[in-house]
């Protein structure tokens, strides 16, 4: 707040160009200094803001800005900085005290060890291969003697390959292309190997895997991929990846491949798609058939059971019964119908037929319905 | 001794600086994962760590060197496995289909002198061997069928390569210990495309071969059912034709003008006097 009028003032100088630092209007020089003097020595207000808010109204009043002031306040300043820390010479002893102490923590630090249960620690001295420590607190030399890298060999580390936004196609045995995405776990079985023999073993491990699937897919069909072959798939991988790396001395061990995903590609998903449709239909027909043919047995056996029921009461007594039944059924019949009967043959009767709303229901033909009788009358 | 250090501090200061240096620049530590080749004026002079095959991890080699400060300068060579990843090629096979492959290699420097004088660096090496790797892969693949590059391992071509690259490879002191093929694809574009064309039709067939066989299926069922009935009414019936042909014919009149449900269908029936159901209106009334 009270620096901040002051810069104005300085901007306005210089966009006047009439000398960086050089008073502009005819003010004293002098006088401000002295009363910066005057300020400066105050042993009052410690911090540099207060000594300019102190000194603010005579500032303005006499509107002066020079190099001059501005130096002596900075020396000034600077030797009551200076003189608050203090030019003592350090003493000697602290110094050897001071190196003792920082050679002990050093010791300290890189002599000591504490391995987590999950890692190892490979020790080189000078370099070469010494030992490994195992899980708890271990000591070794120092640092530029020996040193040791903890490797991690219990967490089971994962590499995704191909994912399921982006296609990752390869082909199969059938020269067909399937979209796959799979990942790898493995983790470290030889520190020291897997420390010393490979360059990128992290790289050569997702090499090794891509490697291994397209070789185990190139052996398998489309629908074996997609289908009920992702396990044998997955063995496989599993025991190529190893055999490879085992052989690069990599010191891992693959602990499990894992097919995420196994879809013909996007292109074609379409007419995969069919196929299961085609599928579901062919299977929804076949149940229906079999319905029909579960009904039609029960009908069948049914309908022969019912007509066996009968007849062997019928061969008790044929004649009566067949009379019986007759009848019956021609009360059953006629009861519920228009009947017509017609005395005079040759009379041809006009009939409303119109009002017989299904002709071909009604029975016209006295014959027919006597060629009808007669033949069950027989 | 006490003396002259104390008389010329600055001096005695710089000659310790300077032997200390000397001394810290004759020491070397060699670490497991290098080899170290040590020139004494442009001279190869002898080499640290070599890499011994079957030697165990952590025998003699790796640890402290010591070198003739200024004389000597060792050049540091990777011993540990390092790989040279191909570009994708494009291979061609006798049945003139393309294929786009992505392969690489695993090698070990085994002479790291002769690696030092003909490449100068690990990564020369790989430069030098990417375009040979590439060349031997086309060489290689390039004499078999499409069917046969999708499992080239198995055809021992791989071993062809491999041994053909591990033959320019020596000439760096460089083995080869592997070389894999990590993707083989289509090209994109035409290739691609009727490969995607042959799916979508191979799978279009199937789908209606397999609704053809749905339909034959449900078609078998229906008529085995059919026969079946006929048999279980057969056995039946057939036992007195004659009697199933009135009953039947009963059975056909109820459903006929009655229905299964009770309920009459709306006929007319003329019947004449002669009809047998009437008779006794005709013969027997009157009796």
């Amino acid at each position: 707040m009270s620096i901040i009028p002051g810069w104005a003032r300085g901007r306005g100088l210089f966009a006047d160009s009439k000398g960086p630092w050089g008073p502009s209007s005819g003010g004293t020089p002098p006088g401000g200094g002295g009363s910066d003097g005057a300020d400066t020595p105050r042993p009052g207000p410690s911090s540099p803001w207060g000594s300019p808010g102190v000194k603010r109204p005579t500032g303005a009043a006499s509107n002066v800005t020079s190099l001059d002031d501005f130096i002596a306040r900075s020396r000034a300043r600077f030797g009551g900085g200076g003189s608050g820390v203090g030019q003592r010479p350090p003493s000697k002893a602290l110094i050897v005290w001071g190196l003792v102490a920082a050679i002990a923590l050093w010791l300290l630090l890189t002599s000591f060890h504490r391995i987590a249960p999950e890692e190892r620690g490979v020790v080189t001295q000078f370099g070469r291969y010494s030992r490994t420590l195992g899980p708890g607190i271990s000591f070794t030399l120092p640092s530029p003697l020996e040193r040791v890298q903890k490797v991690d060999v219990e967490n089971i580390r994962n590499i995704d390959l191909g994912s399921a936004t982006s296609e990752t196609l390869m082909l199969t045995g059938d020269q067909n292309i399937i979209d796959i995405a799979y990942s790898v776990r493995w983790n470290v079985r030889d520190p020291e190997l897997y420390l010393f023999e490979l360059q990128n073993p992290e790289e050569t491990i997702q090499q090794v895997a891509e490697s291994s699937m397209r070789a185990a897919l190139s052996g398998v069909t489309l629908d074996q991929a997609i289908g009920e072959g992702r396990g044998d798939i997955e063995t496989r991988v599993q025991d190529s990846m190893q055999r490879i790396l085992d052989f690069y001395k990599a010191g891992v061990v693959i602990q499990g491949v894992a097919i995420k995903q196994a879809d013909p590609p996007a292109a074609v998903n379409d007419a995969f798609k069919a196929v299961s449709a085609a599928q579901q239909a062919a299977q929804s027909d076949i149940n229906q058939a079999r319905a029909y043919a579960l009904q039609l047995r029960q009908l069948s056996q049914g309908e022969a059971t019912a007509f066996e029921k009968v007849y062997e009461q019928y061969r008790l007594a044929p004649e009566v019964t067949r009379r019986r039944m007759y009848y019956e059924t021609m009360e059953r019949v006629l009861q519920n119908v228009d009947k017509t009967i017609v005395e005079v043959p040759g009379v041809t009767p006009y009939l409303p037929l119109q009002q017989t709303r299904p002709p071909a229901a009604a029975l016209q033909e006295p014959g027919a319905g006597a060629a009808q009788q007669q033949g069950a009358g027989r | 001794m006490t003396n002259v250090i104390l008389r010329r501090p600055l001096l005695s200061a710089i000659i310790a600086l300077v032997v200390l240096l000397t001394l810290l620049s004759s020491v070397r530590i060699v670490p497991e994962t290098s080899q170290a080749l040590i020139v004494r004026f442009g001279k190869p002079d002898r080499i640290l760590n070599r890499y011994q095959p079957g030697a165990p991890i952590g025998s003699e080699g790796a640890g402290l060197a010591f070198r003739v400060p200024f004389a000597d300068e060792i050049v540091w060579i990777d011993k540990r496995v390092r790989d040279v990843d191909m570009e994708r090629q494009m291979v061609l096979s006798t049945d003139q289909l393309r294929l786009e492959v992505d392969a690489f290699a695993r090698y070990r420097v085994v002479d790291p002198l002769r690696m030092y004088i003909r490449a100068r660096s690990e990564e020369n090496v790989s430069t030098a061997l990417r375009p040979i790797l590439g060349s031997e892969l086309r060489n290689e693949l390039g004499r078999r069928p499409f069917a046969d590059l999708l499992s080239p391992e198995r055809q021992g071509a791989m071993e062809n390569i491999r041994r053909g690259l591990d033959r320019v490879a020596r000439q760096y002191g460089v083995q080869i210990i592997d070389v894999r093929i990590k993707r083989a694809d289509l090209p994109d574009g035409s290739p691609l495309q009727s490969a995607y064309e042959r799916m979508k039709t191979a799978r279009e067939q199937e789908a209606r071969s397999i609704r053809a066989e749905g339909a034959r299926t449900a078609q078998v069922i229906r008529a085995e059912a059919d026969a079946l009935a006929a048999q279980t009414y057969a056995a039946s019936f057939g036992k007195d034709p004659a009697f199933y042909d009135f009953y039947r014919a009963m059975q056909a009149y109820q459903r006929t003008f009655v229905g299964d449900d009770g309920k009459a269908r709306p006929t007319n029936v003329i019947l004449s006097p002669q009809n047998q159901f009437l008779r006794e209106f005709t013969q027997g009334g009157g009796r």
